[in-house]
């Protein structure tokens, strides 16, 4: 296996890890922004809890994963993105603190003001990072004001404020509503009654808002946001100095990847009619379906935001010769091919118990079980 | 202070806070794993009601490990950037290894494990929580490769044309002799942690003549597992002594505050007062031989003292200078053919020049007052080394004695006719957590003033923040931390205090207490 082999494997490797978190944090972090919406009482909010309860610590690890498939693979956007995205991060960081502690801490003790504050901040811990999440891809494919000095060492000149442009916020709200849309779908996957119904309900709305911001978003992207193109010899095999090609911004630069392949174009359009099946299947009742076309539209955002962008990871809007790309943004070979044979061996393995752990837990939960397991459960 | 002095405070205090929860979860998921072990074989409830009471609080211990685990993850982009790309071609793998194959393991079985009782075999059940306690292991093994290569970067070169390190031998990352002694070392302390801190509750309930059948099993499996695992921390704690002697020599001599190299064999420093200034130790009281015995495991190999180490340094940062500045003129193009060839005779020690260059404007020609204040600085401050490493390594043994005690009594069946035995038990409860904390300091400070071994240093490897940024995410951070480590506590105290009658498990338990407590005498209340 070669060099560029390698490297466009792990550009695809990254988008399997970010969508395996979206399509399993997604829904438990979708859960944790919904409690304070769909659950009207401490009952109905332990049922929430609980149904995700098993499997939160676990889904999160896909986040974790990710972060550090990055750090490995692709170690100098990992660098530039955790520095340049510096408040932003920190913020992410400071409401995932909360997440573990709530999920944990809720509902040891009888006190409901104990419980009601932990509440907010599941819902603190679960929506924040969900919309900054959104933030941080917006802002990516405008392209992020950094450069690089002699030794490589980063400059990065914006600061919390430049991210929330709005383009930058649409995304946001986009990642926002989707994780509220696939953790709407999960409870009906795992619940009963009124809560089902009223997350059909809210789920219904969501995913349609989803649908028209995806479409508003992608429409903006191609008449109003300058896409970055690379019009230098990159060599593929080989090292590329990051700082040493020639990028050109212009505006309809994005469309650039669909021109030369316009079958990519059914992926956006997949994505929004996954939303809009979504939404008509909840509305329906048929919510086996809504989860599947719930997780399909979240895969297809992500896979359409990498396929716009591609080659580009992190494009420089100060200097876009600096922009960081797939190609030149890489570990060594030798690294790259031992996390790939890592990556063969492990994914698999993690896939199955995890799949397992599913099974184990599996049914629905009600009111009359969090009574009967009080101590138990969360 | 500055932004590096910031962050790595800020490091150090989320590290520092982390490691609080990470033995006990490595040490307290094998005794629950243990106690579950003999439910089964054996069908005594009361062996699962140990292990649901014990797991609460493992559980809630556990929650906190992966909220400060989380930021340990994201500050090394967030604030050690410049080292993130340095190093990530190698450092990285390690942790990315880590998640696939130890920490989705653990984060999935544990949703199994709290929750997953009624919904499997028993037998099932408890290859779950096995299985949680050996990916907890396997965690702590990749970590401990990341770091082990921190203090001692092998299986590594430098690459002039991607301007940071990179990966020439997985293996020998892997089998680096400093992450093995490390990681088994470290797990060791875990288990002492979890025996401890089951030992002293156990001891409480028994002072206070509660939980007895419940509390004397306890008190049985944490004194057996926590006196071989006592064990086991210092024999290896003294191998680690001796691999320092092999490969962390600055560390060793300013833990030993070792200033000049004395003939073969050295003599141990058991206290004393280092004087960094004037380089001696004053009133020292000194063991003959005992330090020549650990570091180099013989009677006529030397120990080399800082002063002299500190010289080797000179060497090296001349050395150092050179390749820095032939290292610019080669990345600027400008670089000759000759360039290139004495590039290669000096690179390994571009870490040197690294150094040098915080201190001295001009790396052309820079000042003999200059390189000399980069040579001081090539080493840690003495004193903090020398203080914490006997601080370790007194609590080590005074747990050593704890458990020896405690085994004896607990093999005699009559652990709690000892009520001292069992307040020495129940005041320990610190001393794990002050010998972890104590040992990090000694191997992290100790590796001052590289972020990577002699590759490295910490002024480099920092981010490009401003200084409000970094003070506004640092104080943040302390005030999140510290209400989460006292609602923690309060927590683990509630419970604790509750005990297992009281958590709402059983019913049964208390009429066993009761009949225990008729056949032995209750112990003296104090």
């Amino acid at each position: 296996m070669d060099y560029e082999t390698l490297r466009f494997i792990w550009w695809v490797l990254i988008g399997v890890l970010l969508v395996g978190f979206s399509v399993t944090d997604g829904f438990d972090m979708g859960v944790g922004g919904l409690l304070k919406v769909v659950g009207r009482n401490d009952e109905e909010r332990r049922v929430m809890i609980n149904s995700v309860a098993p499997h939160w610590d676990g889904n999160q690890v896909w986040l974790i994963t990710a972060g550090g498939a990055l750090f490995a693979a692709w170690p100098p956007v990992y660098a530039a993105a955790f520095n340049g995205f510096y408040l932003a991060m920190m913020l992410t960081l400071f409401a995932l603190f909360l997440r573990p502690l709530a999920f944990d801490y809720r509902s040891k003790l009888d006190s409901l003001t104990w419980r009601s504050r932990w509440d907010w901040m599941l819902t603190i811990g679960s929506a924040l990072p969900a919309l900054i999440f959104g933030v941080a891809f917006g802002n990516l494919l405008q392209g992020v004001p950094f450069q690089f000095d002699d030794i490589l060492r980063l400059d990065y000149q914006g600061g919390l404020l430049g991210l929330l442009n709005p383009f930058g916020l649409l995304a946001g709200v986009l990642s926002l509503l989707m994780f509220l849309t696939h953790g709407a779908a999960w409870l009906q996957l795992k619940t009963e009654g009124e809560l089902r119904q009223r997350s059909a309900v809210l789920g219904s709305r969501t995913a349609l808002a989803c649908a028209v911001l995806f479409l508003l978003g992608g429409i903006w992207l191609l008449l109003g946001v300058d896409g970055y193109q690379v019009t230098s010899v990159i060599d593929t095999q080989g090292h590329n100095a990051t700082t040493a090609k020639l990028v050109e911004a212009s505006s309809g630069g994005w469309l650039y990847n669909y021109a030369r392949f316009p079958a990519l174009w059914l992926l956006p359009l997949l994505g929004l009619t996954s939303f809009v099946l979504c939404s008509l299947t909840m509305k329906a009742g048929r919510h086996v379906v809504a989860f599947i076309t719930s997780s399909l539209a979240t895969t297809l955002v992500i896979v359409t935001t990498g396929v716009t962008m591609f080659p580009f990871v992190m494009p420089s809007s100060i200097n876009p010769n600096h922009s960081l790309t797939m190609w030149d943004a890489t570990a060594s070979e030798l690294t790259l091919m031992i996390m790939f044979v890592v990556v063969l061996i492990f994914v698999p393995l993690v896939l199955a118990y995890t799949a397992w752990s599913y099974w184990v837990m599996r049914g629905r939960l009600d009111e009359q079980y969090i009574r009967d397991n009080d101590k138990a459960l969360y | 202070m500055d932004i590096v002095e910031l962050s790595r405070l800020q490091f150090a205090f989320t590290a520092m806070v982390h490691f609080l929860f990470v033995p006990l979860t490595l040490g307290l998921s094998i005794l629950l794993a243990m106690m579950e072990t003999v439910y089964v074989m054996t069908g005594k409830t009361i062996y699962r009601e140990m292990t649901k009471f014990w797991g609460k609080l493992f559980g809630i211990n556990f929650a906190l490990g992966v909220t400060t685990g989380i930021a340990m993850e994201f500050q090394f982009g967030t604030n050690w950037s410049y080292y993130s790309h340095y190093v990530g071609d190698i450092f990285g793998a390690p942790l990315a290894i880590e998640a696939l194959m130890a920490f989705f393991l653990e984060s999935t079985l544990v949703g199994l494990f709290f929750f997953g009782w009624d919904r499997m075999s028993k037998q099932k059940h408890l290859a779950v929580t096995w299985l949680m306690a050996l990916a907890t292991n396997l965690s702590a093994l990749w970590i401990l490769v990341a770091n082990g290569w921190m203090q001692y970067p092998i299986g590594s070169e430098f690459n002039l044309e991607t301007m940071r390190m990179e990966l020439t031998s997985f293996a020998e990352v892997v089998l680096s002799p400093v992450a093995q002694v490390k990681f088994v070392h470290t797990v060791s302390a875990g288990y002492v942690t979890g025996s401890i801190f089951v030992l002293a509750i156990s001891s409480w309930y028994l002072l206070k003549g509660r939980e007895v059948a419940f509390a004397r099993r306890s008190f049985a499996i944490a004194s057996a597992f926590g006196l071989a695992s006592v064990l086991s921390v210092i024999v290896l704690g003294d191998e680690s002594g001796y691999e320092l002697g092999d490969v962390q020599k600055v560390k060793l001599a300013a833990i030993e505050a070792e200033w000049e190299t004395h003939p073969a064999p050295a003599a141990f420093t058991l206290v004393g007062l280092p004087n960094q200034a004037e380089e001696r130790t004053d009133y020292a009281i000194r063991i003959p031989a005992v330090m020549g015995l650990i570091a180099t495991r013989s009677l006529n190999e030397e120990v080399t003292g800082l002063r002299e180490l500190k010289e080797q340094h000179r060497e090296r940062m001349v050395n150092g200078r050179e390749a820095f500045v032939l290292m610019q003129r080669l990345r600027s193009g400008e670089g000759t053919e000759e360039d290139a060839a004495r590039f290669e005779e000096v690179r390994d020690d571009v870490g040197y020049g690294l150094l040098l260059s915080a201190y001295t404007e001009d790396m052309n020609a820079p000042s003999a007052a200059e390189i000399d204040r980069a040579v001081e600085a090539s080493i840690p401050e003495v004193w903090p080394l020398f203080w914490t490493f006997r601080i370790m390594v007194a609590a080590g043994f005074i747990m050593l004695v704890l458990f020896a005690l405690a085994f004896w009594h607990s093999v005699r069946r009559q652990p709690e006719k000892s009520p001292w035995l069992l307040r020495f038990a129940l005041f320990s409860l610190p001393l794990p957590w002050i010998a972890s904390e104590a040992g990090w300091f000694v191997a992290e400070y100790g590796r001052q003033p590289w972020a990577i071994g002699e590759i490295l240093p910490i002024h480099v490897a920092v981010s490009s923040l401003t200084f409000n940024q970094v003070l506004f995410t640092l104080i943040t951070i302390g005030v999140l931390y510290t209400l989460f480590v006292i609602i923690e506590i309060w927590l683990m105290q509630h419970f604790a205090r509750k005990g297992p009658s009281g958590s709402g498990y059983h019913a049964g338990l208390d009429a066993i207490d009761a009949s225990v407590d008729t056949q032995t005498s209750k112990p003296q209340e104090a």
